[in-house]
């Protein structure tokens, strides 16, 4: 039985946290995503879980303290935002090399400077290349069925590998909206109980975690770090899809919204997506063709059914929330075209950089991209392909 | 988009414009329908100005933008009149809600020609008699309630006082003080 609730984006996931009650959670605070650790705290206190709480002195020990406790053969997860996630570079790489399945709960902030504490993807593009799972989401809903999805992905025998599971800093984090929250027995026995196959408490089976490679066997490591990655995207399907079947609600590896006979088309991650979903009603009911593909997976990347689905698309605008700084877009937008050449797309594509620091989206703004993307088409021209929205001049 | 109310609210951190535009989500939500309540951050620290927002609605609510032309404006600080735009893009079949201890006829010149309705209550006297101390977003609550039509009183009472006995589980002394600031805002709102 569905609970019909008001959370905010922060609630939620900390909601969905004491339900699965985690073996171990170690924190440090940082705007905007402080809420979680400190309403789970309150959980702690009140007996309502029985997880290890550590507060610890720095986001580098909490994410430490994480991959100690999932090493141990703990199910393990830790909460952070901008500055904190660059501060734990070094962990997140040991975490997935070491191919363990621990969470981060990161509500995306822009990372300094100037200073920000508003939101944009920054923080976690930069740990595109870490060898995290990330998946996003639109609203506070998706924030708290994605967390609940985590650990299954996470802990799969094929994945092996940390996920971290992404909001919008203050628009959803902090913004109360309606919510479906699914009872605690079904989200406890659709979680289950985590049984790794190798851990350092096995006195069974001792083991070491995190050793030297040799340059002879750095790259076959590295390799089968890969690997995992590789399975990631049907393991996602799979548990959505059994998810779908516990909550009636359907995810996949994107979410395409009136794309199937769109002549435009946005991409973009996150909240705006809810945005542009308004934004793409307004036009359609002036009898325009324009469709959203909004990311959910992002980490691996499903280049081949990204494609697919925007094949028939005229103009994309692919939006970034963070600068790439390579002078020519974006993350979302390298991915993207890549992902186009190599399906032989003849699509006309620009990459818009819009959002930064908290930088608000509005319908109307999606409009105007939409009517871009039809100059782009009368002209069949891309041109300026690395734009920015919204900008003062 | 039929039935869809867009409140923005303009305050000083510290005075709860953030708290009051939760709560309202929060009992709005109680009566069935699809709810918004989301600040917008600045420097934080206490006196800036800062700006919260509600969408109300019979309908999902995915648009995730701050709120440029709402129907309803609340003032928690009439400070705020000559350095806050407060009606911008409000709409003129809307209305605005000011705190202030002021007549209307002193406020009214300070609103850039807004024709829209103006209401005023003075927050600061029903939290002192009903509180004993100055928290202007409990009564503007109310006030704004009333204003826009969110529900009726009796709903409305109902529901805050289920939710102040959530909200304060731990000082349920407070609950009576607030229910009285509710329903004397509720009658000297004008």
């Amino acid at each position: 039985m569905a609970r019909r609730d008001r959370l905010s984006g922060n609630e939620a996931v900390a909601e969905a946290l004491r339900q699965i009650n985690p073996d171990v959670f170690p924190a440090f605070p940082i705007t905007p995503s402080t809420e979680i650790p400190q309403y789970f705290a309150s959980f702690v206190a009140n007996g309502k879980v029985d997880t290890e709480f550590i507060p610890v002195e720095s986001e580098h020990s909490s994410m430490s303290a994480a991959i100690g406790a999932s090493a141990a053969g703990a199910r393990a997860l830790t909460a952070t935002s901008s500055c904190g996630l660059a501060f734990m570079w070094e962990e997140l790489y040991i975490a997935a090399s070491n191919r363990l399945p621990l969470a981060l709960a990161l509500v995306n902030r822009a990372l300094s400077g100037p200073i920000n504490i508003n939101c944009d993807h920054s923080d976690s593009m930069g740990a595109r290349d870490s060898g995290w799972i990330q998946m996003y989401a639109e609203n506070n809903q998706e924030a708290y069925d994605n967390m609940i999805q985590a650990f299954r992905i996470s802990e799969h025998k094929d994945v092996k590998l940390p996920i971290m599971i992404c909001q919008d800093g203050f628009i959803t984090s902090h913004a109360v909206e309606n919510i479906e929250l699914l009872e605690d027995e079904e989200v406890r026995s659709f979680v289950g109980e985590y049984k790794p196959e190798n851990y350092l408490l096995n006195p069974e089976c001792p083991m070491s975690v995190g050793p030297y490679s040799v340059t002879d066997y750095y790259m076959e490591a590295k390799r089968n770090q890969a690997e995992g990655m590789k399975h990631a995207q049907q393991v996602v399907l799979d548990v959505a899809n059994e998810f779908a079947g516990l909550s009636g609600r359907k995810y996949g590896l994107f979410e395409a919204y009136r794309l199937e006979d769109a002549d435009r088309a946005v991409v973009m991650i996150g909240s705006a997506a809810g945005t542009t979903k308004d934004a793409i009603d307004r036009l359609r009911e002036k009898g325009e063709k324009v469709g959203l593909l909004k990311i959910r997976l992002y980490r691996p990347f499903p280049a081949e059914a990204i494609a697919e689905a925007l094949k028939n698309v005229k103009a994309i605008a692919i939006m970034d929330r963070a600068e790439g700084y390579s002078d020519h877009g974006g993350p979302l937008g390298a991915d993207v075209m890549a992902a186009l050449f190599r399906a032989k797309s003849t699509a006309l594509a620009t990459n818009i950089i819009y959002g930064l620091g908290g930088r608000d989206v509005r319908v109307e703004d999606m409009e105007q991209v939409f009517k871009d993307l039809q100059t782009m088409i009368v002209q069949n021209d891309a041109g300026d392909t690395y734009r920015y929205m919204g900008l003062r001049e | 988009m039929s039935n869809h109310t867009e409140i923005r609210w303009h305050g000083r951190g510290g005075q709860g414009a953030k708290t009051a535009a939760l709560l309202l989500a929060d009992v709005a939500f109680q009566t069935g329908k699809y709810v918004q309540g989301f600040p917008e951050y600045g420097p934080e620290r206490m006196g800036a100005p800062i700006t919260a927002y509600n969408r109300i609605s019979d309908t999902i609510i995915r648009a995730h933008s701050n709120i440029y032309d709402p129907q309803y404006v609340v003032v928690v600080d009439e400070s705020l009149l000559e350095t806050v735009d407060v009606t911008s893009g409000l709409k003129e079949d809307g209305a605005i809600l000011i705190n202030t201890e002021r007549p209307k006829e002193e406020i009214i010149p300070h609103l850039k020609g807004y024709k829209g309705a103006v209401y005023t209550i003075n927050a600061r006297k029903i939290s002192m008699a009903a509180l004993g101390k100055y928290f202007p977003n409990t009564p503007l609550l109310a006030a704004i309630v009333k204003v826009a039509q969110i529900m009726d009183k009796d709903t409305f009472l109902r529901e805050m006082r289920s939710s102040f006995h959530h909200k304060f589980s731990n000082k349920p002394e407070v609950i009576e003080g607030n229910m009285k600031a509710l329903e004397m805002a509720f009658e000297e709102v004008h």
